[in-house]
């Protein structure tokens, strides 16, 4: 991954003269002296992180705290009164007027809270205005047009008018709009908070599909903790106009910066959050199939476990092996493929927690936890599912027993 | 020593105004009378362009029009309305009456527009204009039959005048309040694909407050046609004459008759502009 956008020391201000308040806030006095000494509203108080390419970054914070300003100040609807944006190293603060609606039309597109739909237009109309304003030839731009209203599943709904379609599809036309432009970033300003919750999740799951496929750095706005937590990779928590903290949602909810962001994830569903990879146990004991019950039985012996995990030659899972089995496999004469038992469940590793916990009561064995070449990552104890949910220590304890 | 009278403090504005506008019509005299000729032209073309309509054409064209835009019924009654007027012998006025109206309405429109977008983009033009605007409506119309006496001579070009500083408000105001009134977000995201101004204004703003433009343009026909009468006094010719003409004569026949055939006008016109708006409206934004 590489950076794409460097923000740095970005402040808004909004009132009769912005940039008298600067000094105040180089020297670090809070937003409520300076309203009460100037007037002034302070938007965003000198954000610095960077975003990275291809990320979903997620900026989370109740209304007020100056998310929706500082979105707009990617593609400048709002010009920061201080500080410097650089998307791809070019620092659009300091644009000049064609520049900036270059970079607005090749590498910026934007969806809004509330659609923004023109709606004196076709949903065609609205999809393809990106390109019409590009003067990019109707045949093209119709062709463009119409395959991104199939990718957001509109087909056939291409010549209604905004005000004939559901809000959900409405914002599907909105998300069109924006990827018919072709750009590297996507800003979402609370893209899914008008819509009610069913339609909410299922517009997400599209979201991080659509990502999935295209690649894109998607900057996402939302007052959801939830929301954000489930579809960003890194968060940044506002409040006031600061930026508080920028993490993964794990790190935040594992170590967060201070009480208010405390108290802002106390309600978060852990177990939306953390996948087994992030409660998983690496195996340090495993047998191979090449190997003999002996070798299983040592293994076992050696780490006070009364199970093993059997893996082929490449790390592909098997099965697993108990003590008891072992022993009497070997009074027996048995091959060790004969005593494997297949009845483990298998999950993937970035299954959510939530949806482990079914699985943990139905199995008596500890879960295997498997990448995408099925080779075994991990194991997680039935108790670790548990523990998951509630401990702010994550890490796993040692025991291997059940 | 009690204060009753008012002191011996004079002040002559009206004597200021009045050398201004005579200086006016002494020094702009090209541009008066070039206004003058346009405009009377126009006023006397569009005349004899309604004069060839067969009457029975006209008639038709009325009734598809009501059809149209209201329903079918409106549209009988609106032709009915027409053949009335015809009845009563004021066809011809009737033409005129129209003529002065289409043309007053589409040089509001002319100026009106641009300056609403006008008032809409900048504080300071609307600062200037919104009392001038003020003054416009609340002033008597008859004051300012004067001036246009004087610069235009008697006639329909100082109707115009007149009808024109009446009703131009309306449309200007509207147009100044739709613009601003378009959706934030909507703009918003004109601007987020890399509009320039002029697409912005072009290809959203407008078309988005089209419907209360037209609410505008509904208002200033409908107060164009209210000046009909005041306008005869400068020598209009059309409905208003005839009403005027009844007065002088004490006639209460052709008055009603000249009332009436401006109270039918007024329907038709209201009507149909309304259903311009109403159809625009179910496409456009501002809801």
């Amino acid at each position: 991954m590489s950076v794409q956008i460097q923000v740095k020391n970005v402040s808004k201000i909004f009132g009769s003269k912005p940039k008298s308040v600067i000094p105040m806030i180089k020297e670090g006095l809070s937003k409520e002296e300076i309203l009460k000494k100037t007037n002034h509203t302070v938007g965003v108080y000198d954000a610095t992180f960077d975003i990275q390419k291809g990320e979903v970054f997620v900026i989370m914070g109740l209304s007020g705290s100056g998310k929706s300003t500082l979105i707009r100040c990617f593609n400048l609807l709002n010009k920061p009164t201080d500080g410097s944006i650089l998307i791809d190293g070019q620092d659009i603060t300091k644009c000049s007027r064609d520049e900036l609606k270059k970079v607005r039309q090749e590498k910026i597109a934007m969806v809004f809270q509330h659609f923004g739909l023109f709606s004196h237009r076709t949903i065609l109309a609205n999809v393809e205005y990106g390109l019409e304003i590009r003067n990019v030839p109707k045949e093209k731009r119709r062709e463009i047009a119409m395959q991104n209203i199939e990718t957001v599943g509109l087909k056939g709904y291409e010549d209604k008018y905004p005000d004939e379609l559901s809000g959900g599809m409405q914002q599907r036309v909105g998300l069109a709009r924006a990827l018919t432009n072709d750009p590297d970033i996507l800003l979402m300003d609370e893209p899914f908070s008008a819509l009610d919750p069913l339609i909410r999740r299922e517009m997400q799951l599209e979201l991080l599909d659509i990502q999935e496929r295209l690649q894109k750095t998607i900057i996402f706005i939302t007052h959801d903790v939830n929301e954000a937590f489930r579809i960003g990779d890194r968060v940044a928590v506002m409040k006031d106009g600061h930026v508080e903290q920028v993490g993964t949602p794990e790190e935040i909810i594992a170590s967060p910066a201070n009480d208010y962001i405390s108290e802002f994830i106390k309600d978060i569903d852990r177990s939306k959050v953390f996948q087994a990879s992030h409660i998983m146990t690496k195996p340090n004991a495993l047998v191979s199939i090449k190997d003999g019950i002996n070798v299983a039985v040592k293994e076992m012996r050696e780490n006070g476990i009364s199970s093993v995990f059997v893996v082929d030659r490449s790390r592909r899972l098997q099965g697993i092996v108990t003590i008891d089995d072992a022993i009497q496999g070997i009074k027996e004469h048995k091959q060790l493929s004969d005593l494997i038992k297949k009845d483990i469940t298998v999950v993937a590793e970035d299954e959510y927690i939530n949806d482990l916990i079914p699985k943990a009561l139905e199995s008596s064995f500890p879960l295997a936890v498997v990448n995408e070449e099925q080779k075994l990552a991990g194991y997680i104890l039935r108790v670790h599912v548990l523990s998951g949910l509630t401990s702010d220590d994550v890490t796993e304890s040692e025991e291997y027993v059940h | 020593m009690l204060m009753i009278q008012f002191p011996d403090i004079t002040f002559e504005a009206g004597k200021y105004v009045d050398e201004f506008v005579s200086f006016l019509a002494n020094n702009l005299e090209v541009l008066f009378d070039f206004i003058f000729f346009i405009t009377s032209r126009s006023i006397s073309g569009l005349t004899d362009f309604l004069m060839i309509i067969p009457w029975w054409l006209f008639i038709v064209i009325i009734f598809l029009l009501g059809w149209y835009f209201k329903s079918l019924f409106s549209g009988v009654l609106y032709g009915l309305f027409i053949f009335l007027i015809g009845s009563f012998g004021l066809w011809e006025e009737m033409m005129i009456t129209i003529s002065i109206i289409l043309t007053a309405v589409i040089i509001c429109l002319i100026i009106g527009i641009p300056l609403g977008i006008a008032m809409a983009f900048n504080k300071w033009v609307s600062m200037i204009l919104r009392p001038i605007l003020d003054a416009m409506q609340t002033m008597p119309s008859f004051v300012y039959l004067i001036p246009a006496i004087f610069f235009f001579g008697l006639g329909n070009v100082s109707a115009i005048f007149a009808t024109l500083i009446y009703s131009l408000p309306p449309v200007i105001r509207l147009t100044d309040l739709a613009i601003r009134g378009v959706d934030k977000e909507v703009v918003e995201s004109a601007h987020s694909f890399g509009s320039s101004r002029w697409q912005t204004l072009s290809k959203v703003q407008l078309p988005q407050a089209l419907p209360t433009i037209m609410a505008g343009v509904n208002q200033t026909t409908m107060m164009a046609l209210a000046m009909v009468v005041i306008a005869s006094m400068v020598g209009a010719s059309g409905l208003g004459e005839q009403v005027l003409v009844s007065i002088n004569r004490i006639d209460i026949a052709l008055g009603f008759e000249a009332g009436i055939s401006i109270v039918f006008l007024a329907i038709i016109i209201d009507r149909i502009t309304n259903g311009i708006a109403e159809k625009v409206q179910r496409r456009g934004g501002n809801q």
